[in-house]
Parts: structure tokens; sequence; C-alpha cells
């Protein structure tokens, strides 16, 4: 087992030490990353500075529903999220060199690039959540527990399918990264506020087209025991795991398509 | 049989807009109809001029591209199906794309392809040593990979493709854009791979001299098509490659049409420059100029190769012939 993920530690190892080899650049690009996890919170502070609640959730609830978004969007972002360099390797042969190396192609990109400076926005989102939890009066069970625990895991994970389907998107748009980008970051942005404050067709996009409600918002209601909006009964906060196994497997055959697309239609 | 094709083909959909909505649909044939096979061992030199089909072959072969129709086998495995049980028996190396790490050292991208590749921690070091040690590469080794020169990273290249010891080495243009010194050490270091190992070259290039000194098989292949599959003298002997010498004189002279072995191919309206022509076969560039030499003074002079797209031209014209008053190396450009 261990030999079998040399391969995947050499190559992680040696893209850490690309980057850590400027130091000054490096804590740069961690504090730029800091910074844009604050403006957005920022966003939700100011909204409750003239509001007092968002779809049915208090400032606490909503800060809640942002710490989940962003903790699992970020955590996502640093596995996969430089999949969205794709369009870039295409042009550059990089993909043909992947081609001719003796590891799944999928595995090479996602080992391809870590962005450290994105633990800038994980520690930012790691922060907001430690304080918006006791700010709730949660009334913790073990089952509340588990539910923290597996919508957090469910969460990257279906942030991580949004990022593989984008990247599946570009073997056919090939300069389509700001097309997908709607999906990955909007998935982000709706996922980060309640899904209640969505006119029906917009929560129903979210919920069951890009699963953004299944992130934080559906989650926070068990958590918080409040019934959901309509058309969103609160047992669904229980099946982020359901949403994430569905877009991963949609997300992997959009993903193999392209690959043959790619071998097959060529560059 | 290291590699064996047939009737390989390789079609491409190009959509061109025409007008504000509509596309129009061509198919464009890059190969069409390819038969060859290489034994293990031989050294290989696939050539034709650009858009001919020649990456595309070697993007089927290795696995890249799948073949609209027809079959390939490389190392007796199916490319596309087997494409990492492939891998770890072939090397690639693009001259113009690179497969390095660009911001890392040589020395790091070897220890990274190293574990790629799985190879066992007691035998890859001895490898690499003997590659820095014939490719030159232990006074930059540790400089990354960006602020090499084009020759250093193209040697860094090979030895990252050959760290492996694949048995097949493929060489898309390797040694595009080298000065003449490198060029000439890295012909002698594949040659060298290839007697110590017994690895089979095939390397695609646009330097005749690249063929002459490496290899004993030639395919040329024209428009998707096989246009030529034998030995360089077999081809010469066909298309006549032949060279032509311009000599600058120091006074004006009558045309020089008696010089044995050569044809005149034209003279200045001066008669201060006159091109001559001859087979290598036939004579030797030391004799024609001491021919000329008894009959006038020369200043000057300057040989063209022919060179691979004149070659192909020729070939498809099925007749000998040589460059017109503007032929030669340069013609194309």
């Amino acid at each position: 087992m261990v030999d079998r993920l040399r391969p995947y530690r050499e190559l992680i190892g040696s893209r850490i030490r690309s980057q850590t080899a400027y130091r000054r650049s490096f804590a740069l690009d961690v504090s730029g990353s800091v910074m844009v996890g604050l403006v957005e919170f920022a966003e939700v502070y100011i909204i409750f500075a003239n509001v007092d609640a968002l779809g049915g959730l208090d400032f606490a609830g909503v800060a809640l529903v942002f710490a989940l978004a962003h903790l699992t969007f970020s955590v996502a972002d640093l596995i996969i999220g430089h999949l969205d360099n794709l369009p870039t390797y295409l042009r550059m042969g990089t993909l043909d060199a992947f081609l001719l190396r003796p590891l799944p192609v999928l595995a090479q990109l996602v080992t391809s690039d870590v962005s450290l400076r994105r633990f800038g926005r994980i520690a930012v989102a790691m922060i907001i959540l430690a304080i918006a939890l006791p700010m709730n009066d949660i009334d913790w069970t073990p089952a509340r527990v588990a539910l923290l625990i597996i919508a957090a895991t469910a969460g990257t994970a279906i942030f991580a399918a949004l990022f593989l389907a984008a990247a599946a998107v570009q073997f056919w748009l090939v300069e389509g990264r700001e097309f997908v980008n709607a999906f990955t970051y909007g998935g982000n942005y709706a996922a980060s506020f309640p899904a209640s404050v969505f006119a029906v067709p917009m929560r129903a996009f979210f919920t069951f087209v890009v699963p953004a409600a299944f992130v934080a918002y559906l989650p926070t209601l068990v958590l918080l025991d409040l019934p959901g909006p309509v058309g969103l009964p609160q047992w669904l906060g229980w099946c982020s795991p359901v949403a994430a196994v569905a877009l991963w497997c949609a997300a992997l055959a959009g993903w193999r398509a392209g690959l043959r697309h790619y071998s097959g239609a060529g560059s | 049989m290291i590699i064996s094709v047939r009737d390989l083909r390789r079609e491409f959909v190009v959509r061109r807009p025409t007008g504000r909505l509509r596309r129009t649909r061509t198919v464009v044939r890059a190969v069409d109809g390819l038969d060859f096979d290489v034994d293990a061992g031989t050294a290989i030199g696939y050539i034709g001029a650009n858009g001919a089909g020649k990456s595309t072959t070697i993007k089927m072969l290795t696995g890249i591209l799948k073949p609209t129709a027809g079959s390939v086998q490389t190392c007796g495995l199916v490319p596309m199906r087997d494409r990492k049980v492939l891998a770890r028996r072939i090397g690639v190396v693009f001259g113009q794309r690179s497969q390095l790490w660009w911001d890392l050292p040589l020395a790091q991208s070897f220890r990274t392809l190293a574990a790629i590749h799985r190879l066992p921690e007691t035998g890859w070091p001895a490898r690499r040593d003997e590659l820095v040690e014939r490719l030159d590469l232990g006074d930059f080794i540790h400089t990354p990979v960006r602020q090499l020169s084009l020759g250093q990273r193209i040697r860094g290249e090979i030895a990252a493709a050959l760290l492996h010891s694949p048995e097949l080495l493929i060489l898309d243009e390797p040694t595009i854009g080298l000065d003449v010194l490198s060029k000439e050490r890295l012909r002698v270091f594949l040659a060298e791979q290839r007697a110590e190992h017994g690895t089979t070259l095939l390397l695609t290039t646009h330097d005749m001299d690249d063929v002459q000194r490496l290899c004993e098989r030639i395919i040329v292949v024209d428009r998707g098509r096989l246009a030529y599959d034998g030995t360089l003298p077999g081809l010469a002997a066909r298309v006549g490659a032949e060279r032509v010498i311009t000599l600058d004189l120091t006074e004006p002279a009558p045309p020089l049409r008696d010089v044995p072995g050569t044809r005149l191919v034209d003279v200045e309206p001066d008669g201060l420059r006159q091109r001559l022509s001859f087979s290598p076969h036939e004579t030797t560039a030391a004799a024609v100029l001491a021919r000329v030499g008894q009959l006038v003074g020369v200043r000057d002079l300057a040989i063209d190769e022919p060179d691979i797209e004149d070659v192909v031209r020729r070939l498809y014209l099925g007749a000998p012939s040589v460059g017109s008053s503007d032929g030669g190396v340069h013609a194309e450009q």
C-alpha cells in the first residue's frame, strides 16, 4: 500500500518544495487568501447590520451556514481546485505528458499542484466555524455530532465533484473557464447563504442540479432543529452523502467521456 | 517486432466559421493508410514535411490518440488500451514541448520520475549517474529547468525519457533549434545508448544529418501516406540527393560547364557567382573545388545539403532533379 502511493507522495512533495522555496511570495499568497475569506464574511456581517433574519435564520445561523460552506469549499479547492488549469494543460501539451506516464491522468492532475496558500481560506473558515457553533443554541446529541462530520465530509466531496465536472466540460469548451467557474464558485456562493432566500426555481436548481444546499444549509436546519422552507424538508439535511455520491458518479462519467473525447478528437 | 502498424488512419474534423452562425465541417486525413513494421533494435528516421502526419502517428503509437481505423501495436501492446503498461516500456521526447517540471531542478525531476515509474531505490541512481555523465548534465543538475538553455533542457528531457531504461525511444524533432555542436553530441549519445542497451530509436526530424548519422532505415510520409520506406542511400539514389556548391569567384568567368561529376545549376549575369550540383557518391566538394581553382580564383563558397522538404518534394514528383536558381537548404524560407 505504502509503495503504491510512492509516486503521489513524491509528486505532492515536489510541489510543496517548489512553493515554499519563495518564502516571501508564499507569505503574500497566504495573506491574500485570508483577506478574500474575511471580505466575503464581511458581506454577511453587513447584511445583518440591516436585517435581523435571513431566510428564517438569525445571524448565528447564517454564520454557521457560511462557515460550513467555506470550510468545505476551501478544502475541496485545496485538493482538486487546480483542475481548472486544464485548458492551459491542454494548450501546452502537459496532458500529453501525463498520458505518457504510467499513472491515471486524474490522479496526476490532482497531484500536479498543491496551492498551500489555500490554507489561508481554510483557516478563516475554521475560525468562523469555531465562533459560530457556540453562538447557536444547538442541542448536541451524538447524532448531531455525527451529522456535522458527515456534512463537512460530504460537502467537501460535493464541491470536489463540481470542480471535476467543471474540468470535464473543458475538454469540449477549451476556453470555457469563466463559464464553468459560474458553477464552482457560483456553487460556493449559493451554498454560503440559506437556500430559503432564493426563489423556488433557483432553490430547486441549487438543491437538485448543483446540490449546493446540501453542503451547509440543509445540515444546519438539522443542527438547529428548524423546519425547512417549501420543498426542502429538514430530513434532507441527512442526505448530503447521497447528493455527493450522485454528483461524483456524474462527474466521473463526464471526466471519462472528456478524456475519450480528447484522445478521439485530438488537439 | 517492436512496432507494427496496419492500414493506420486518423481523421480530424476541422470546423471553420463561415458567416455569423454557420460553420463548415471538413474532415482532414492526417494519417491515411500507413503500413510498416519496426524490428527491435533498429534506428528509424520518420520524416516528412510539416503536416505530413508525423506527430499524429507518434501520438497513436504512444496511446495519446486513438486511431480512426486500422491497428497499431507498440511493444506488442495496443497503445490506447494498455497505455499505463506501455508507458513503462517506452520513452518519448518532444523537442518543442517540455515534459519536465519547469520549476524543479533536474535532480528533483529524476527522483519524481523514478517514483512515478516505481523504479527500485537500489537501481535507478546508477542509471541516473550514467545519464548525467554521458549527457554532461552535472553542471546544471541543481538549476531549475526554466533557467536552462534549450540545449541543456533537451539533454535533460532525453535523460528523463531514458531513466526507466525503455526498449523504445521516440524522439519528435529532438535537434530542432540546437547548435551544430549540441546536435553532434546528442547524436553520439543516442548512438551509444543504442549500441549499449539495444534501445530502438524512432525519430522525426527535419535535419538530414540526423538521419544520416543515426538511422539505417527511413520512412518518408507525405500527406499521411507512405512515400518511401528503405535505406538512405536508396532514397538518395531514387531522388538524387545532390549537394549544391555555390562559388563566389574573384573575377568574372565563363560558365563552369565541364567540372567532372557536376552539373552547372546557374550562373549570375556577371559570372561572379556560379552554382554547381554534385552527387556525393560521384565526387567530393574538395575535388570540385580543386578543379575550379585551376580555372579561376575562388573567393568564398557555400555548400547546401538537400533538406527533407526538398527530398520529399522530389520524391513526390518522382524524378531526380536539382533545385533551380533558388534551390538548396534555404529554398523554402
